[in-house]
């Protein structure tokens, strides 16, 4: 078994609000990332696919067709976006790096072909990462 | 669905590896230029690796402000520009990195109740870093 990690940017702005919160308890969970106006990130996204390393290729992946993936599924949707309207997970679930790894993790793992999706990870800063593995 | 989440921090400290145990010869073979007896320091940087379910409520495995406050307190406000080897921790154990990795780790995995501990890692220089996962209990 081979890992390969792909590497993507994208920045996008979000804010964090439930609407089942008063304003207050929402100010107090969120502190700052609750302004409604949003704020914005430069994201890093490292996805990491496994696989056996093909004998004709010597590939695990083609990475000419990753990086397509991820482009049409993440990058296309996301790079300078507002996450909380334009980007469909985010209408009702709050844009936390949490939910961003999760959400990233479902629009790839259906689309990708050859290689199993092991790990998406999401830097909202260079001191901030989350890693998703998938519900199992 | 369990997520990992993990956090970057930074703190100055000095230390001198010294032990106790090894004559003066043996202490200078074993820790060279580490063994200067008025001590040197680092720009440690710590990463905190926590995971647990993303909470429906706040999409959160914790909040990051109570993870920030809690290492703000009881970690870098205790290590931050201070001497290793003049603290409680380390009168009896040598201030090396995989030990101040494995005092932290303890740190959080005593106080932090808000999600579980999965990792502390240290880097003391760019060079060399430490990951500690828990399970010291069979050193002691």
């Amino acid at each position: 078994m081979v890992y390969l990690t792909r590497k993507a940017e994208f920045s996008a702005s979000h804010y964090y609000h439930n609407p089942d919160f008063t304003p207050e308890e929402n100010r107090r969970v969120f502190g700052k990332c609750n302004n409604p106006n949003g704020h914005g990130h430069n994201y890093t996204l490292e996805v990491t696919v496994k696989g056996e390393v093909d004998p004709r290729s010597g590939f695990v992946v083609d990475l000419k067709q990753l990086k397509e993936v991820m482009h049409r599924e993440v990058l296309d949707a996301m790079d300078h976006r507002f996450l909380n309207k334009e980007v469909p997970e985010f209408f009702t679930r709050i844009p936390t790096t949490e939910n961003l790894a999760i959400a990233i993790w479902q629009r790839l793992e259906t689309k990708l072909r050859q290689a199993r999706l092991h790990r998406v990870r999401v830097y909202e800063t260079p001191d901030l990462f989350v890693d998703f593995y998938g519900e199992s | 669905m369990i997520a990992h989440l993990t956090r970057r921090y930074r703190f100055s400290a000095s230390h001198r590896l010294h032990s106790a145990e090894m004559s003066a010869e043996e202490n200078r073979a074993t820790y060279g230029k580490c063994n200067n007896p008025h001590g040197h320091g680092h720009n440690y940087t710590l990463e905190v690796t926590v995971s647990g379910p993303v909470d429906e409520g706040t999409g959160m495995v914790c909040n990051l402000m109570d993870l920030d406050g809690f290492v703000g307190r009881e970690v870098l406000s205790r290590y931050d520009l201070g001497n290793l080897n003049t603290m409680q921790e380390f009168a009896q154990i040598v201030p090396t990195t995989e030990n101040l990795c494995i005092a932290i780790f303890e740190i959080l995995q005593r106080g932090f109740p808000h999600a579980h501990l999965e990792k502390v890692r240290l880097e003391e220089t760019m060079m060399n870093s430490f990951e500690y996962t828990g399970g010291a209990e069979a050193r002691k």
